[in-house]
């Protein structure tokens, strides 16, 4: 029960900050901060959407301002545009401004968008080509896709399990340590692409918040599953551990490709990237490489597990199913703000499984962690999806 | 050994129905990918042609949505932009109000003393349609007031610095160091609230351009500080128009990033679209063109559907040039006549294409 006194320290705080807020907003900033600044405007562009003959774009008030729009110029010159309510946009506010321009294939367009005050925000067309519209012939297309470059590689990577189990025991410390070589590798890509893509989106969605958020909550969740697990005591057994290793890689590299696919996606619906055949091909052999992490923690113990063939084309759904996804949503309605949430929680998953099976070795009695075996593996992990990187340039 | 033998088969199975699995999938893009390359010439992303689209009233569409969007409103630089063009000395005001500004003497000699009182004044304009330019301006209009007198006369203008940085009024023209408008207080760049008389005689005769001296002069004259001075030939060979136009060619860095976003003539983009300009078929019309465009170093004019005699600088009684595009440095200026053969709605813009797209556009209208 919490007394009287304990509830006081508990609120106090609260009430003086809000003590504190009537103050200032009743009298008014105090001293230094009492200057006539500039207004500080910001008109973020989140996309164009094109048709033939109309330019819609996508904005948001990035600014703490109020913002109104005036003027537009495309490639500079005055276009009129049509607003869906009215051209004065409140802070976080979104909206579409279509203009019905004659734009051409493939060429790229500058545009200035004039707030009322003059100031102008920029936004670029680089290849201007129809936006993809939601109907069978897209949706067939972007699951080719994501089948192409998600779903078959993996399962084409599971397909060595046969032979990777066949190998001498000694060699199962070397697949665990090329796994996690890989994982390693993959949690920096996915990573690095969250940062990225941080820089393109509004400022104030605070994408360093969303994506600390979601690398944090996959940490927490999946280490949070496996103590259960533990406790259950499966951990006796170590198929059950092999398992959970297989269905956690599973997951982060799922989410890790869902993020592929939502880049892949949004790239080719506006045109930045034509799907050549060699770009897929490049795909499919870089996430083959996927396929190998997952079956690697199975070769140990795979006779004692029941339903095997279930279990791995499970782990192949779980991992190479999100490109799909990933592509269509990627395709049809781009959000900056969902990807860096999925590849903070892909990155957050593939570090935690990557930690996880590190842990396990180094428990192991009578066993350093670093053998010339295992540091080999984890070298040959880093070294293949480095190389067969090369394969993804496009 | 044993225990092997039992779990061999197993692996067989799992092996063969992922093989399986693969080859149905497999089969699946075949079809899939057959359905879609058969459609692939008409439908695919990348295709120009869809019947879901009607291009010739898109095209349409599209080139009827060039220039700026909406109105500006009344007051937008200081005068009515129609009123501006046949405005000088002050004569679109009332006697009373006009006295206020322009005052004429005659003089033992027969010439006018023409005294002018001329305020610098920070103030807000609107360069384009919902887009305001805190401008720096001469009586709170931009261009300033328009300057006119004829050879010979004697101009005095009172000048006060009601902005808040030093101004002063530079003229083209023949006048005495103490009425140049650049560097001190002695030669008439004034502070704020400082005031000063300029007084010169009006020559040469042609048409001339005043505008703000303080530093930097880009700035300054950029921002508004500038107009049109224009000064009749005493003994005038000329065929005597019937209408007489002041243009003003400028532009406004909106967003301040050394470059001009919008440009015009007299200050607001596209408003003789908006409100074209009336002449009548044939009548003589003179147009007083200056260049007071920063940033840029050209500009042009040119007349569609008509030719002009071309004065440059105005200081000559015979015409230069017979045609129908002129293109000026900065500070440059000319006197154009035209007369409209044919009724209708004629454009005239800059030359420089950009510009004309980005405002500096207009119509006449020539009516019977």
């Amino acid at each position: 029960m919490m007394n009287k006194k304990m509830l006081f320290t508990a609120v106090f705080p609260i009430f003086l900050l809000f003590a504190l807020f009537f103050i200032f907003t009743s009298y008014g900033p105090i001293g230094v901060f009492k200057t006539d600044l500039p207004q500080v405007e910001k008109i973020f562009i989140e996309r164009f959407e094109l048709e033939p003959g109309i330019i819609y774009i996508h904005i948001v008030n990035d600014g703490p301002e109020q913002v109104t729009i005036s003027q537009i110029t495309v490639n500079e010159m005055f276009w009129n545009f049509e607003m869906f309510e009215d051209n004065i946009f409140k802070p976080l506010e979104r909206g579409v401004l279509k203009l019905n321009y004659p734009w051409v294939e493939g060429d790229p367009y500058r545009i200035v968008i004039f707030a009322s005050d003059g100031v102008t925000f920029d936004g670029e067309i680089e290849v201007a080509t129809s936006t993809p519209k939601f109907n069978w012939i897209y949706f067939k297309s972007f699951v080719m896709l994501g089948l192409y470059v998600g779903v078959i590689p993996i399962l084409v990577g599971l397909l060595w399990f046969p032979f990777l189990r066949r190998l001498n025991r000694r060699w199962y410390y070397f697949l665990l340590s090329l796994t996690i070589g890989l994982l390693a590798f993959l949690g920096f890509d996915t990573l690095a692409e969250a940062f990225g893509l941080i820089g393109e989106m509004p400022q104030s969605y605070n994408g360093v918040g969303i994506l600390v958020l979601g690398f944090f909550l996959a940490i927490l969740t999946l280490s949070a599953i496996s103590h259960k697990i533990k406790s259950f005591g499966a951990e006796k057994n170590e198929h059950h551990k092999s398992l959970t290793w297989g269905y956690f890689i599973a997951i982060g590299i799922g989410l890790h490709n869902l993020g592929e696919g939502l880049a892949i996606g949004s790239a080719y619906s506006i045109g930045e990237i034509a799907l050549g055949s060699a770009l897929v091909v490049g795909f499919m052999i870089h996430n083959v490489t996927e396929g190998i992490a997952i079956v690697a923690p199975l070769t140990k113990n795979y006779e004692r597990i029941k339903h095997l063939i279930i279990h791995l084309i499970a782990m192949g759904g779980i991992a190479g199913g999100p490109t799909i996804i990933g592509t269509l949503i990627g395709g049809f309605s781009y959000s900056t703000a969902l990807s860096v949430f999925f590849l903070a929680i892909g990155a957050g998953a593939i570090f935690d499984v990557a930690f996880d099976i590190l842990y396990s070795m180094a428990k192991e009695k009578g066993q350093s962690l670093f053998t010339i075996t295992n540091v080999l593996g984890f070298f040959a992990g880093l070294l293949v999806i480095y190389l067969t990187g090369f394969l993804v340039l496009g | 050994m044993k225990n092997k033998m039992k779990k061999t088969p197993k692996i067989k199975i799992a092996l063969g129905s992922l093989i399986v699995l693969f080859l149905i999938l497999f089969i699946a893009f075949i079809v899939l990918i057959s359905d879609y390359s058969e459609k692939g010439a008409t439908n695919s992303p990348y295709s120009k042609v869809d019947s879901e689209f009607d291009y010739a009233k898109l095209e349409a569409t599209a080139q009827m949505s060039g220039g700026a969007q909406g109105f500006v409103g009344e007051d937008a630089i200081g005068i009515n932009p129609t009123e501006f063009l046949t405005t000088w000395n002050f004569n679109n005001l009332p006697t009373d109000e006009r006295s206020k500004y322009y005052k004429e003497t005659r003089l033992g000699d027969g010439t006018l003393l023409r005294e002018y009182w001329i305020y610098a004044i920070d103030r807000e304009i609107e360069v384009a349609p919902g887009i305001f330019y805190p401008a720096w301006t001469y009586n709170g209009q931009v261009p300033g007031p328009t300057i006119r007198a004829t050879e010979g006369d004697t101009v005095r203008i009172h000048f006060i610095n009601g902005g808040t940085k030093s101004h002063s009024i530079h003229t083209h023209g023949f006048h005495t160091n103490a009425m140049d408008g650049v560097m001190s207080q002695e030669q008439g760049l004034l502070l704020p609230d400082e005031s000063y008389v300029y007084e010169f005689k009006a020559e040469p005769f042609g048409t001339h351009v005043y505008h703000c001296h303080g530093i930097p002069v880009t700035e300054h004259i950029a921002r508004g500080l500038h107009g049109a001075y224009i000064v009749d030939p005493l003994k005038d060979t000329r065929p005597k128009p019937d209408k007489e136009f002041v243009m003003v060619m400028n532009g406004f860095d909106v967003n301040f990033d050394g470059e001009n976003e919008i440009y015009a003539v007299n200050s607001i983009a596209f408003e003789y679209v908006r409100n074209p300009i009336k002449v009548k078929q044939g009548e003589l019309v003179r147009i007083y063109l200056s260049n007071m465009l920063e940033f840029d170093a050209i500009n042009s004019f040119h007349v569609h559907a008509n030719f002009f005699e071309e004065y440059p600088t105005g200081t000559k009684l015979e015409p230069d040039f017979f045609t129908d595009i002129t293109v000026m440095g900065q500070g440059e200026r000319s006197i154009l006549d035209m007369r409209f053969k044919y009724q209708g709605k004629y454009m005239f813009h800059a030359h420089k294409t950009e510009f004309a797209e980005l405002g500096w556009t207009g119509f006449f209208e020539v009516e019977e």
